[in-house]
Parts: C-alpha cells; structure tokens; sequence
C-alpha cells in the first residue's frame, strides 16, 4: 500500500484517499508550438523503471494537487513537495542522488525536454 | 523433434517414458542472426514462429531476460475473444482467434483451447446501447456475436444474480466461439515449433543495450555479449519503454501493475467467460475447477509486478455481488503482471524511428488473446515492411490523431 505524505495539510494518506495525476513536470505546449512538441506534451511518457515524478490529488482529503517523487522499481518514495514548482526541489533532488548514485534529472535518450 | 501423438503416447508408456526428448533446445547465442526477437513471451514466439512459417526466415534468435513465457504470458487470465466495435481492433483480435481455433493441430501441441463462449454483462442502460452497437458492428465484420436477453445470461450462467444489489444484469453480449487457453502451453508450443525450425531461444540473456549506426539497428548488447543482426523486433510488453529508451526514442506508453487471482479449486459450475464491466470484474472456471478473477490495474507506474491490495477488495465486491455463491471461496493466489498502456488504449505495432527495428508493445490487458494475430502481424511487417493488420496500429497515428477509440487494451475489465 502507497503511502504519501501530503505538503499542504501534512496527513499521511494511504493511495485510496489519493487520485493519481500521471507523469510530472510535464512542459506544456498549446497553439503556436510545433506539430512535433505538442504530440510529446500529449503523448510521450518517461515511464522510467526507477525514479520517477508524479502528480497526486489529495482527493478525500484537502483537495491539493502535490508532487511526488518515487522509485518505481521498489515503490520507495523519496518524498512529496508543492505543487507550485516546475521541476523538483532542491532537497527531492538530494536525497534521490544520495540514494541513487548517478542519478541526474533530465536525462532523455531523445534529447527532448 | 519427435511429433507427440497417441503412438508416442503408447510407445512411451511400454518403456517408462525413457524416450521424451527436451521440447526446446537451450543454445548459446550465436554471432549473426538474420533477426532478434527481444522477448520470449507468446507475442515474441508467435512472432518468431511466422516468420518461419509464413516467410522461410528462420535464423532468428528469441532473447529473454527471464525464463520462457514468464511475463505477463503466464500472469494473465486466458480469456480468449474478439468482440471489439472498431475495425481494426476486431480484425486483428478475430485473426488471432481463429488462429487459436487451429493452433494445437498447428503445433502438434495441446494448448487446450476451449470455446465455451464468453458474455460481456451489460448492467447499464449505456451499455445495452453499446453492446447492440457491437453486435451490428461485429455481423458488418464477419466476427460471430450476438445481444442476448436477461433470461438466456441465466440459463448460460445458472450461478449468476440478475437483480444485484447495484446494477441488475440487463443482457449481454455473446460471443460463442470466444473462451479461454492454456497460457503456458501457447508459449511452450511455438517455442518447440521455433526450436524445431531451427530458431535458437536464449533464456536468462538480458539486453543491456541496443547498437545503432546511421540510423539503422545493427546488433543488441546482451549479458551473453554482443550478438548482430540486419532486423530487431522488440516484443517486451511493461519494458518496452525501457528498451525503447536504449534504442533511442520514447513511447507513448506507461506501464502499470494489473493484477488477477485464482481461488481453490471447486466443483465444475460454471462453463462460460463472464466480463462484468460495470461493476468491474470477470470471472471464469479453470480445467482445475479454480475460478479465474481479473482484477483492476492501479493508477500509478509500477515495475514491481505486484498491485495494490484495495484493488483485490474492490473486485472480489463486484464479484460477490455478481454471483453470491463465491462469497465463501478462499483464493489461493494472486499475482501481478506489468501491463503497457498507450495514450489511446490501443496496441502498437509498427516500425520505429530506428530503421530496421520494429516494435511490438502496448496491448496492456488485451495481450494473451491477441498472441497470435499479434505474431501473425508482427512477421509480415518484419519480413515484408507491410502488413493490413497493422497499418492502424502505427506509432504515428498518435502525430495524425488517428487514434483507435476503444480502449482495448485499457487496464480495467472493459
């Protein structure tokens, strides 16, 4: 059972009181951008087999949209932060290096993003 | 290879069944294949086997990280049918069926294949709606289905509760020809009959890296080492991204844990499929007398081949409801498989930006039923460069907003 901690009212929710959001820190483009950016905002999916990002809901709870970072390969969760950021902060990003050396964020093997 | 048949059967028993010779060989990989197969599951097998049988290629190489038939073609539910509203979908599916209808004498080995027939409950008002429209669909398609009553559903399925205490059975969709197979003897038999031709399956051989020059595939680093090869057809359902990744370019495509479960084995009473869709759930009877439960997929990414417990209670419910009599059963196992799902639910199948590699992926729940229609596809694309069945199903339909909107293989009992 998933559980994750929410940012805003600081409950530790177990995953039926949350709704899950898909990938996170997704750049979003609309009119006026390429063919070929729009088709990988809506379409193309990291789906990493290790740490991944993720947006929640806290949905039977506070309401709040959270970000989570978590492992996908062991179900480890490296933590939960705001909402309001475009990529991870700081700490996440820490504490994912210290447990997974070598590990960067943002590394495709298209170049993309 | 020895053919199996009542004489063998005989000629064995009179000598302590001494003579029975391994079904498959065992080799190392060689240098050079004419093709790599990654992924010795009923999709990567069934591949392999038409590409020899249908067009003579038969220096392939089938390469499996795991044991053979280990992934999700042994983690499903067996549920065979081809039921499906849009075109493409039904062809391929109804393809794959008809294949099963003749694969034990193809094969010359029993996958026990059974048309008992599969109904799809339709609960809701929407779905009576929907269902008709598939039977119509279906009789323009050639593919054999039809809308039945309330009272024909309980005289098919005498255990079945019509008036539950959520949504009453209002009909179904019947499809008699559809039903359930031996998983494990689908891959087991295409593996003998690829090894038989002279295909080499490499078991415990994970690919650590796929090699691409110019823009063309040309060999696949494994933990066995190096191997080359003019084509790749990657067939790794949950991994495929993964492997994508190695080659070079991204998928639309997320992999989550689907989970189903087994209960002990009880007394023959009920000889059907029956999808309850709306409260989610289906449920059929094995050779064994267990009762076979698909459950539900979670909403978040997941490798770990195991899903959330929740999911279980929620589909035991639908089916308590369903069919009261299975309040008392205890299950006897539950399990796992990590299933990839596309943006629009429906598989792809198609080549890719690297040339010569061809991908095979994204049939999230609707894998086991597809297998060989899948192969049978999956070959002609690889040998030929075309193929009817798959033109659909093209990773670019997602650039040209082609989609096929249906969700078949869309992670929820459906």
């Amino acid at each position: 059972m998933l559980i994750l901690e929410c940012p805003y009212c600081g409950v530790k929710a177990e995953e039926t009181e949350l709704a899950a959001g898909g990938e996170a820190h997704l750049k979003r483009f609309g009119p006026g951008s390429s063919d070929d950016d729009f088709h990988d905002y809506l379409f193309m999916r990291e789906n990493p087999k290790g740490v991944h990002f993720e947006r929640w809901r806290h949905a039977n709870g506070c309401g709040k949209w959270f970000h989570a970072a978590r492992c996908t390969m062991t179900l480890e969760v490296f933590g939960t932060y705001t909402a309001q950021t475009s990529e991870p902060t700081q700490e996440i990003k820490d504490k994912i290096a210290a447990k997974r050396p070598g590990w960067t964020w943002r590394e495709f093997a298209d170049g993309q993003k | 290879m020895k053919r199996y048949s009542v004489f063998a059967v005989a000629r064995e028993a009179l000598r302590y069944h001494t003579g029975w010779e391994r079904a498959w060989r065992s080799p190392e990989p060689k240098r050079h294949y004419d093709v790599v197969i990654v992924g010795a599951g009923g999709h990567g097998l069934a591949t392999a086997y038409y590409l020899g049988k249908n067009f003579g290629i038969t220096n392939v190489a089938i390469i499996e990280k795991g044991w053979l038939g280990g992934g999700n073609t042994g983690r499903n539910t067996t549920i065979i049918r081809s039921n499906y509203l849009q075109d493409p979908s039904a062809a391929i599916y109804e393809k794959a069926r008809s294949l099963y209808e003749t694969m034990s004498q193809d094969l010359n080995y029993n996958v026990m294949f059974s048309p008992r027939g599969v109904i799809m409950l339709a609960q809701t008002e929407h779905e009576i709606r929907g269902y008709k429209r598939t039977a119509h669909a279906n009789q323009q398609q050639g593919v054999k289905t039809e809308w039945i009553t309330p009272e024909r559903v309980k005289e098919l399925v005498p255990i079945i509760n019509l008036h539950g205490p959520r949504y009453p059975v209002l009909g179904g969709l019947w499809q008699e020809r559809g039903g359930t197979a031996r998983h494990d003897a689908v891959a087991w038999g295409y593996a003998r009959a690829c090894s038989d031709m002279g295909m080499d399956i490499i078991q415990k051989c994970e690919v650590t890296g796929v090699r691409v020059e110019n823009g063309r595939t040309v060999g696949v680093d494994t933990t066995k080492g190096p191997i080359d090869c003019d084509k790749i057809g990657m067939i790794v359902a949950g991994n495929a991204s993964v492997l994508s990744e190695m080659a070079g370019f991204r998928l639309p495509m997320e992999s989550v844990a689907l989970q189903a479960m087994v209960s002990e084995p009880i007394k023959p009473c009920m000889d059907v499929v029956v999808m309850a869709n709306t409260v989610h759930g289906y449920m059929s009877q094995s050779d064994k007398g267990e009762m076979v439960i698909g459950g539900g997929t979670d909403g978040f990414n997941n490798y770990t081949q195991r899903g959330s417990f929740h999911h279980i209670e929620e589909t035991v419910r639908a089916l308590v409801e369903t069919f009261p009599m299975v309040s008392r059963l205890k299950m006897l196992r539950q399990w796992g498989g990590i299933v990839d799902v596309t943006g629009d639910r429906s598989p792809i199948i198609s080549k890719t930006p690297v040339q010569n590699c061809f991908i095979n992926c994204g049939w999230g729940t609707g894998g086991f039923k597809s297998i060989p229609g899948s192969g049978w596809a999956m070959a002609e694309l690889m040998a030929t460069g075309h193929s009817p069945l798959t033109e659909e199903f093209s990773i670019n339909r997602f650039k040209e907003g082609k989609f096929i909107d249906e969700s078949v293989a869309a992670g929820v009992a459906h």
